[in-house]
């Protein structure tokens, strides 16, 4: 199998399946665990050929650069390709046993069309190479995202889903309109010519503005972020992690690829610093937001709303180094695994209570001792305790932090750290409390399957292995990395 | 100023008023309006783009732009009143309001 076979497969493969799916429900289930597993293959193989060949360009009809679309990969975007398949098998596994719940029968039908329709929606952003294909892309993960935040049909999720559609589709018409800007200034829309020919000049300046804008109102960066916890927690538990995980890490992704090989970084040091700032302020309002909510999984969406702001320090701290970029990306990696563990982990717990009340969760840790255990551990990722992969990425973020002299980062980051401790704290030490077997009533729950058990431990395991594999994708990033010596920086 | 850069001004102007719709309108679907103005603006630069070729031959790329950015601001349109109508008759108002959905909790 050729590698550019694998990047039109990781597009292709999803988008026929998930029509297939839609049409005819019966298959629905089976073709997308089918799927997800091939999708893990197509990835896991393009990753190995970007790590023996180098960057790859595939142009899609040989149409190439000025007028055709170019499907594009680099290490960065093989990692993540890779992290989507990963985290989107688990939770496809994970899926079936989750929407086998009486209350949810509904929801179930549709979401493995959309879970489908999804994975192709980012394979196909994260190998586009060119900026017009990623308005196309992103505007495609919006709305299945907003079906899916919409899936559970109470009031709560459809006020979320609409809300999330008009902040998103907002969001797609400021990079729109970027995009156009950059299109009329250097006739081209492909990443690599546009980062040779690119000015710091006005229109350029208003354009990159409308992108940032764009791009963080859909990655939810603070003060932006209003959106984010009503959706993520009214969405099905398997779709909050897909959102969590995945679709937030998207957004992120294209603003990394154009802030290092497109923009010339070096100029904005000042937006940089304002964004480095939000990323900081949204580390301590997030976690603080996260401590003081009542519901587990508005507690792990304000955990989102706080960890995205580790992602954002790296335009505030990059000098000249690949350090911040590659702790950047692999914080991303690690808490796309760890968000999707607690997101599971507290999709089982709501599906055996009937609740996601924190305080009714006492006595949990005796009831699901593998759901708990499979929270705790993936606390352990979002608190960067050692030997997690938060641990190494917060860990390379904290040096830079510390090599460029911004003392105040570090001091954010290690207090970040101990905000978390206290939110995953408060779950699992609830979750411990005894419940007198005589005094109150023996509580009602559903008995959990095996498979929603051991997918968020697995999910979370596998969060704490990137920390201590961390070579494997350290070494995929050195390929095409903006600073890396090798590569020359940029785009092929 | 050219005739081009009339247009492209005047669909930055429109993209700004969408965007202050969006931004204020609490009825939804002025919201939704708001949005699409917001696109007419934003295709309305790609067109008069388009015109940026010396030779006086319109350039073909923005408009092939235009023409998939059409089909996903249909889609976006058609997904939002669908579930504006839903929200409204769920509900019967047709305002979000952020306190209201704080809790955000139910599922399944």
């Amino acid at each position: 199998m050729t590698p550019e076979l694998a990047m039109v497969g990781l597009i292709t493969l999803p988008l026929a399946a998930g029509i297939i799916a839609f049409v005819v429900r019966r298959v629905a289930v089976v073709l997308t665990i089918v799927v997800a597993s091939v999708q893990i293959v197509l990835a896991g193989h393009l990753a190995h050929s970007v790590f023996y060949q180098g960057r790859l360009r595939y142009e899609v009809g040989g149409w190439g650069a000025p007028l055709g679309i170019d499907l594009y990969v680099d290490g960065l975007s093989a990692l993540m390709l890779l992290m989507t398949a990963l985290v989107g098998l688990a939770i496809v596994v994970y899926s079936p046993s989750y929407f086998a719940h009486p209350r949810s029968h509904h929801s179930g039908e549709y979401f493995w069309p959309l879970c489908l329709f999804l994975f192709a929606s980012l394979n196909a952003l994260f190998l586009a190479g060119d900026l017009f294909n990623l308005y196309v892309t992103l505007e495609l993960l919006t709305l299945t995202a907003v079906a899916l935040i919409g899936l559970a049909g109470t009031v709560d999720a459809l006020a979320a889903a609409l809300r999330y559609l008009i902040v998103a589709v907002t969001a797609s018409l400021f990079f729109l309109l970027g995009v156009a800007l950059l299109y009329s200034s250097y006739g081209t829309v492909d990443l690599h010519l546009l980062a040779t020919k690119f000015q710091f000049d006005l229109p350029s300046r208003c354009s990159i503005v409308l992108i940032a804008v764009g791009l963080l109102l859909k990655t939810a960066l603070f003060p932006l972020h209003y959106w984010l916890p009503p959706a993520h927690a009214a969405a099905p538990s398997p779709a909050s992690a897909l959102l969590s995980g995945l679709v937030l890490k998207s957004s992120f992704y294209v603003l990394l690829r154009l802030w290092f090989d497109v923009f010339p970084y070096a100029d904005l040091r000042l937006v940089g610093h304002l964004l480095g700032v939000l990323g900081a302020t949204a580390i301590l309002w997030g976690s603080i937001q996260a401590i003081r909510q009542t519901h587990l999984k508005l507690l792990v969406a304000y955990s989102t709303v706080a960890q995205i702001g580790y992602l954002f320090l790296v335009f505030s701290l990059t000098v000249e180094t690949t350090m911040a970029w590659s702790g950047a990306v692999l914080f991303a990696a690690s808490h796309s695994l760890a968000k999707a563990a607690a997101f599971l982990a507290a999709g089982s717990l709501k599906y055996a209570h009937d609740s996601d009340r924190i305080d009714e969760l006492a006595g949990a840790a005796q009831r699901q001792p593998v759901t708990i255990f499979a929270f705790a551990i993936a606390g352990v990722g979002l608190m960067g305790l050692p030997p997690s992969g938060g641990f190494l990425a917060k860990w390379m973020l904290l040096n830079s932090a510390v090599t460029s002299g911004r003392w105040g980062y570090a001091l954010v980051m290690l207090s970040g750290g101990v905000l978390a401790a206290i939110y995953v704290f408060r779950v699992v030490a609830k979750s411990f409390e005894n419940i007198d077997p005589i005094a109150s009533c023996p509580v009602a729950t559903r008995p959990i399957s095996p498979w929603m058990q051991w997918t968020p431990l697995a999910l979370a395991v596998a969060s704490l292995a990137l920390g201590v594999l961390a070579y494997l994708p350290l070494g995929l990033l050195e390929i095409g990395a903006p600073f890396s010596p090798t590569s020359g920086g940029g785009t092929p | 100023m050219t005739i081009a850069t009339l247009y492209a001004v005047c669909g930055v102007m429109l993209f700004g008023i969408g965007f202050y719709g969006v931004v204020i309108c609490r009825h939804l679907l002025r919201k939704v309006i708001s949005l699409n103005l917001m696109g007419s603006g934003t295709f309305l630069v790609l067109v008069a783009l388009a015109h940026r070729t010396p030779d006086g031959q319109p350039d073909s790329v923005p408009h092939a732009m235009v023409l998939t950015g059409l089909v996903v601001s249909v889609s976006a349109t058609a997904l939002a009143l669908a579930s504006l109508r839903r929200f409204h008759r769920e509900t019967q108002r047709t305002e979000l309001s952020l306190h209201a959905e704080r809790r955000g909790t139910d599922d399944a």
